[in-house]
């Protein structure tokens, strides 16, 4: 097998990418595909916060690169998935650490065991995301429905581009939909518009992924987790399914849904 | 190199290799050949090459001093299309029922032009064209993209990003978009904010008349700026 390696991105901070990658972690390996997820963000770590594993780093990945250990020492495995594994960045460090080479270097060596590797991309424009985006096939653009965010990620793509690992494909996270509806947040429409890429995921904003993320675990696990279906969809179209977008996005307006309902015989 | 003559230009395939020890002999061969080169097309199939714009203008540049014209670049490789669609530099040779374009050398004298950088792509933010001619642009200007020229800015698409024309004190200059709601607007030495309208996007023309910035819906019948 030889990996698909898939960088998430962002440009501003606090989109989502860190949840991202560990929830499509997760979901990538309960379909039994083999995934280990690099956190590239060194000297602010936080993907093994996020998968729980924080209390198991021993090694990690400027260790690897500078040659204090192997690096199936510094790869953790998950503490639920036996076919999922975490290379963690380190925190006292900061992003000179690690060339771009080093991190196609990395993955090379890693490709042959695996079906996928996510690169958890830190914020900026600078050393950390050029590194972050140096190995990888496809690059997962994350926004907000939020102006700041929308222009940032437009400046990404752009870069991107630039280093020719474009275009990418677009996760909008944290969609509300009810303001959507009263036209107080960008739709998906106006963010399409702007950024022009393909859209693969759409997240909506839900209580259950801070829930979730303080535990150590992906929503992704969670059934009633709207935002965990999302990212599932997300997976399954990195894997080549057709999955058409929730009716989130639906033009239906309250008042069809209730209708909707009352046809149905009041039963949903 | 391998030359065919096709129509009124030559096409020529590039040798495989490295391109940076094809060039040389490359560039070599047409000085060599100086005589039968002079006042030619050429179309360059550089195969899955990938190369950029700065480098393509480059080779074109080295081509018109040796009074080649680079009419256009094959390839395979996306990049490189890309860069050659910047550049207006074509991607094949035209048809056989197509004008000749053989006549077209140099400007018409009698419509006097002048010359401009064409931009066939959406400018994403942080993207800037700085030039001292005119630009236009066959796409969107996102916000946080940058266009600076001492001529006009046409922009065949939305125009939200910064725009100045007429940059090094041209006050006739104007700028034209078929939606035009740039972050900020600038003729000369005038600064305007664009302001909130509603309905539906107009194409609109911006210019200076007495002294002020202002932009008018754009309409067909008018023969005056």
């Amino acid at each position: 097998m030889s990996a698909k390696v898939v960088t998430i991105t962002s440009g501003k901070g606090g989109v989502g990418k860190t949840t991202a990658t560990a929830n499509l972690a997760v979901a990538l390996a309960k379909t039994n595909d083999k995934v280990v997820s690099i956190d590239a963000d060194i000297g602010l770590r936080n993907l093994d916060v996020v998968m729980g594993l924080e209390n198991r780093i021993v090694y990690d990945l400027v260790d690897v690169i500078e040659g204090r250990c192997k690096l199936r020492q510094a790869m953790i495995r998950d503490k639920r998935f036996e076919n999922l594994y975490l290379i963690p960045a380190a925190q006292t460090r900061d992003k000179t650490a690690v060339s771009p080479s080093d991190m196609v270097s990395l993955c090379e060596e890693l490709r042959g065991d695996f079906d996928w590797i996510l690169v958890d991309s830190p914020a900026g424009i600078e050393r950390g995301f050029r590194n972050a985006i140096a190995p990888s096939d496809l690059v997962l653009v994350m926004t907000n429905p939020e102006v700041s965010a929308v222009r940032d990620a437009d400046r990404i793509i752009g870069l991107i581009e630039a280093e020719e690992k474009g275009p990418g494909a677009l996760v909008i996270n944290r969609v509300k939909p009810e303001m959507v509806k009263r036209g107080d947040m960008l739709s998906t429409e106006d963010i399409v518009d702007v950024l022009a890429i393909d859209l693969i995921g759409i997240v909506p904003e839900d209580e259950t992924v801070l829930i979730a993320s303080n535990q150590g675990r992906a929503a992704v696990l969670d059934e009633r987790s709207k935002a965990g279906h999302a990212f599932t969809n997300i997976a399954q179209r990195l894997k080549g399914a057709e999955v058409p977008f929730d009716e989130l996005e639906s033009r239906d307006g309250f008042f069809d849904r209730i209708l909707k309902f009352g046809r149905a015989g009041g039963d949903s | 190199m391998k030359i065919k003559g096709l129509q009124d230009a030559l096409f020529i395939t590039v040798d495989d290799g490295e391109w940076a020890e094809v060039e040389p002999d490359l560039l070599a061969s047409f000085r060599e050949r100086a005589e039968f080169f002079k006042g030619a097309r050429i179309a360059l199939q550089v195969g899955d090459r990938s190369m950029k714009a700065a480098h393509l203008g480059k080779l074109r540049d080295a081509l018109a001093r040796m009074d080649i014209s680079l009419a256009a670049v094959i390839s395979t490789h996306p990049s490189t299309q890309e860069a050659a669609a910047d550049l207006g530099i074509g991607r094949s040779l035209p048809r056989r029922d197509v004008v000749n374009t053989h006549e077209m050398e140099g400007v018409d004298t009698q419509v006097q032009g002048e010359q401009a950088v064409f931009i066939q792509r959406t400018l994403r933010s942080g993207n800037n064209v700085h030039t001292s001619g005119h630009v236009i642009v066959l796409g969107d200007v996102n916000p946080g993209a940058e266009i600076v020229a001492g001529g006009n800015v046409i922009v065949w698409g939305r125009l939200r990003g910064l725009v100045h024309a007429g940059a090094a004190g041209n006050e006739t200059a104007c700028i034209c978009a078929l939606e035009l709601a740039p972050t900020q607007l600038r003729i000369a030495s005038h600064v305007a904010v664009s302001p909130s309208r509603r309905g539906k996007p107009r194409p609109e023309k911006a210019f200076i008349r007495s002294g002020d910035l202002v932009a008018e819906e754009w309409h067909m019948k008018r023969t005056r700026s």
